[in-house]
């Protein structure tokens, strides 16, 4: 019965409908070209979508000296006119260094920073200098945010795919983005496991599949064995760098080629390099379902008219496409199989679509391949999966293999590998290594992630000192070193010398990774511009409130407006302009202090109402009857 | 190792506490039967860590029941929302049954690890001295033909035949085991690794230099 019009909440705690119900994790495919977000509730896996129905999000981010990042659909429309702003294909750059980009006609489609040969890449944009592990962050913050639309709840758990054949470094950076974004990661699943979760579980499949994912930046091709709810990988392997992008690049290239047989060179600009690969791209989508067609490209300011047909797309591609044939025979050699054991194999990635690669994995495994789950969201779906047996309890059980390597430099430079590359993980292994000269008091212990037997040639992760050796004849030490890989296909070395039992583990910090240091400073920015979010929240939340407080208020005066004296309606109508006011402006505390002041002038009023009420309530109700007419009424 | 004990609360009997509730259990118990929590894994031999008995002719059926078993419940999967002390145990489970399934699925790692068991390992993988006559025979033999080989197929031809020649011996093997001649699954298994080796060389050359090996 009481009127309720000028309750005001604290600051903070209106209720929104973010309201913390703990359980639910989604699952990411953070794509080079596309990324998206699912979800999945009794093992029925669902892309979520924004308001337009899009489930992919073009792993685009714009930035903006002035304004937050923008990302996706918006993003790719700036890259059109101002491509110097916009960053695309991040992924490739995960865990990277400079030297592992790829130039377009000697020029890279990003600016860096000079110094970023040894360490993480940073690229110059829009005035900012921004590590992949940053746009990957602002990529996963919009995925985030569409999840918290579409299911209007917080999200903060998330299982997120990665390349099986991702190193250390690459998944590390993946981790860490997560963090930024403020998203736990379950679990980091390999994306062909996830892509045989989706389709195992949707069709009951058991036996030996084959999954061949070709994506925008990325190739995987994995060897499982369904039976039962479990998916065993039996062997991995890939290409972190082949993808769908490399078939832009290629097309670009022979375009801007005939541009210099036409005497059209000249050196191209960031931006020119972006639109160059931007047209290859839609020639390449073009090609995919029709014979041939021309594009036109402007670069310095002269545009230039360039034909292609499908026979000189797949020229353009067969050895790229050729080489992902050898690397799944090898795969297949590991898992010790022939392609006819094979019962199907599995396409996923959008590069899947182009014509000569259904028909070379065709003719590799003899059968036709299955993509009737789409390509591009299997791997969402697998992931939302996962994240569902992760949080709710399932039964399937999903067993992966590490895809490379892991040793350690010995003397003249040679590996020794510890884990051999497709070992069932998580997994543990010890190496004793000894000194080679006498009084030795310290080793250094350089680990590496590859196939190949010279440090050199493999990927260096990591290295770190083991000191406080007490010095020996040469040989004599022994020093034990152990590396555990986890679940996520992290890893971990410890090292201890077994004579006096002096030991020291390191969590791996690869050496293209971001040091604690850097990690903290952008947890700290990260942490700012929340503090920004929160602010404008709070701003909402008063204006809301405000708003609210008013037409209630307005609605009350038109009831009861008689029971005011004039100076006092005056007054309340002045503090509600005063309100009005506030409410226009942005500061939050302006608008509590006006509502304040209007709650302190109507409170004889609602007093007043609350009495009038109850005398209307009452009039003619004999007083016996009073008890039980008020329990019935009142719902407190 | 009495020392671990004391600290890990052992007792004589093969009991310990639970970390979690201080219910006394077994050693090798792997949940606690009072609150269900998850425990350290107990220090075991790969037949004993997946419920086999040691021996050479395991059917792989049994072998991969037990482990698809115990990892279903074990598996750091199954404690995604777990305490970090849990998720560490579970982790430590998991690496070990991953460990004796890969030792145990292989024959010639299963012979080897046998004999180890019994007390009487192989020489070290590639040191030690061979005094097999007919082995050090055969071997300079294939690794002539191996060198001399022309092309795929005659490589292929030398993988198959050194092939035949494993299956042969695994089927020795079982019989030296069964009789617990340990000395001859010594001989034959030192053979066995031998025939692996240069199948995995003989594989690497037809592979050649552009397989999905990546630099």
């Amino acid at each position: 019965m009481s009127l309720q019009i000028l309750e005001i909440f604290e600051p903070g705690e209106t209720p929104l409908p973010h309201a913390e119900a703990p359980g639910i994790a989604v699952g990411i495919d953070l794509g080079t070209t596309n990324s998206l977000v699912a979800l999945s509730r009794d093992a029925k896996p669902e892309v979520l979508r924004d308001a337009a129905g899009r489930g992919m999000l073009p792993s685009v981010v714009a930035y903006d000296a002035a304004r937050p990042p923008q990302v996706g659909e918006e993003a790719r429309r700036v890259l059109l006119d101002e491509p110097e702003r916009v960053v695309s294909s991040v992924k490739r750059l995960m865990g990277r260094g400079a030297r592992d980009i790829k130039a377009l006609a000697g020029r890279l489609p990003y600016e860096i920073e000079p110094d970023a040969a040894e360490r993480m890449i940073r690229l110059k944009v829009a005035g900012k200098s921004l590590t992949p592990v940053e746009v990957s962050a602002d990529i996963l913050r919009a995925l985030k945010a569409r999840a918290e639309t579409s299911l209007a709840r917080e999200v903060t758990r998330a299982v997120i795919t990665v390349p099986a054949y991702f190193d250390d470094a690459a998944r590390t950076a993946t981790r860490d983005a997560a963090r930024l974004a403020g998203l736990e990661v379950l679990r980091l699943v390999n994306e062909p496991t996830a892509a045989a979760l989706a389709y195992g579980l949707d069709r009951g499949a058991e036996g030996l599949y084959a999954v061949y994912d070709l994506g925008g930046g990325t190739f995987d091709i994995s060897v499982l064995r369904l039976e039962k709810g479990v998916f065993q990988v039996l062997a991995t392997g890939g290409d972190a760098a082949l993808g769908g992008d490399d078939f832009d690049h290629l097309i670009a290239q022979q375009f801007l080629r005939q541009r210099e047989e036409d005497g059209g060179g000249g050196d191209l600009s960031v931006g020119e390099a972006k639109q160059a690969l931007l047209t290859a791209r839609i020639a390449k989508e073009c090609l995919t379902e029709h014979t041939d067609g021309e594009w036109m490209l402007e670069v310095g300011g002269r545009q230039s008219r360039h034909r292609l047909d499908i026979a000189g797309f797949e020229a353009l591609i067969a050895p790229l496409v050729a080489r992902t044939i050898t690397t799944a025979k090898a795969v297949l050699a590991d898992a010790g199989l022939a392609p006819g054991e094979v019962k199907g194999v599995v396409l996923v990635g959008g590069s899947t679509r182009v014509p000569l690669v259904r028909r070379e994995v065709a003719a590799l495994f003899g059968r036709a391949p299955l993509a009737d789950i789409d390509p591009d969201e299997v791997v969402a779906l697998g992931a939302a999966l996962q994240a569902e047996a992760l949080t709710g309890g399932g039964d399937t059980l999903l067993l992966d293999v590490t895809p490379l390597s892991l040793g350690i430099e010995t003397m003249g430079g040679l590996v020794e590998k510890v884990i051999a590359r497709n070992t069932a993980i998580p997994a543990a292994r010890a190496q004793e290594f000894t000194t080679y000269q006498d009084g030795q008091t310290a080793m250094m212990i350089h680990v590496v992630q590859g196939e190949r037997e010279l440090v050199a040639q493999n990927r260096s992760l990591a290295r770190f000192e083991l000191q406080g050796i007490p010095p020996m004849v040469a040989g004599a030490a022994r020093i034990r070193v152990t590396f555990a890989v986890d679940a996520d296909g992290l890893l971990t070395v410890s090292a201890e010398e077994r004579t006096t039992g002096l030991s020291q583990a390191v969590v791996v910090k690869p050496s293209y990774g971001l040091d604690e240091e850097e990690m903290i400073a952008m947890l700290r920015t990260a942490m700012e511009n929340a503090g920004e979010d929160m602010v404008l929240r709070l701003l909402t939340e008063a204006r809301v409130e405000a708003e609210r407080v008013l037409l209630a208020l307005d609605a009350a005066l038109k009831a009861d407006a008689g029971l005011l004296a004039a100076p006092e309606l005056a007054t309340i109508e002045r503090r509600m302009a005063l309100l009005r006011q506030a409410m226009a402006a942005e500061d939050r505390h302006a608008i509590t202090a006006a509502l304040e002041a209007l709650d302190q002038a109507t409170q004889d009023f609602a007093a007043r109402r609350m009495d009038h009420g109850i005398r209307q309530a009452l009039k003619g109700v004999a007083l016996d009857r009073l008890a039980s007419r008020l329990e019935a009424e009142d719902p407190s | 190792m009495s020392l671990d004990r004391v600290i890990s609360g052992e007792t004589a009997a093969g009991q310990r506490p639970c970390w979690s509730c201080q219910a006394p259990l077994s050693v090798r118990a792997a949940f606690c039967h009072a609150c269900g929590r998850i425990q350290p894994p107990a220090a075991l031999d790969h037949f004993r860590r997946l419920n086999l008995a040691p021996r050479f002719d395991l059917p792989t059926a049994d072998l991969e029941q037990q482990y698809f078993g115990l990892q279903r419940s074990l598996h750091p999967d199954r404690f995604a929302g777990k305490s970090s002390r849990e998720k560490a145990l579970s982790l430590q489970h998991a690496t070990a049954l991953n460990e004796a399934y890969d030792v145990l699925r292989q024959p010639l790692r299963r012979g080897e690890y046998l004999l180890e068991l019994r007390g009487r390992p192989l020489n070290g993988a590639d040191g030690g001295t061979i005094d097999d006559e007919e082995l050090l025979t055969q071997a300079m033999a294939m690794r002539e033909r191996l060198a001399d080989a022309a092309g795929e197929a005659e490589v292929l031809a030398l993988i198959a035949s050194a092939e035949a020649d494993a299956a042969a011996i695994l089927a020795e093997i079982e019989g030296a085991f069964a009789q617990e001649d340990l000395a001859s699954a010594a001989r034959l298994l030192t053979r066995l690794r031998y025939l692996a080796k240069l199948t995995a060389e003989a594989r690497a050359r037809v592979a050649g230099a552009g397989s999905g090996v990546q630099a």
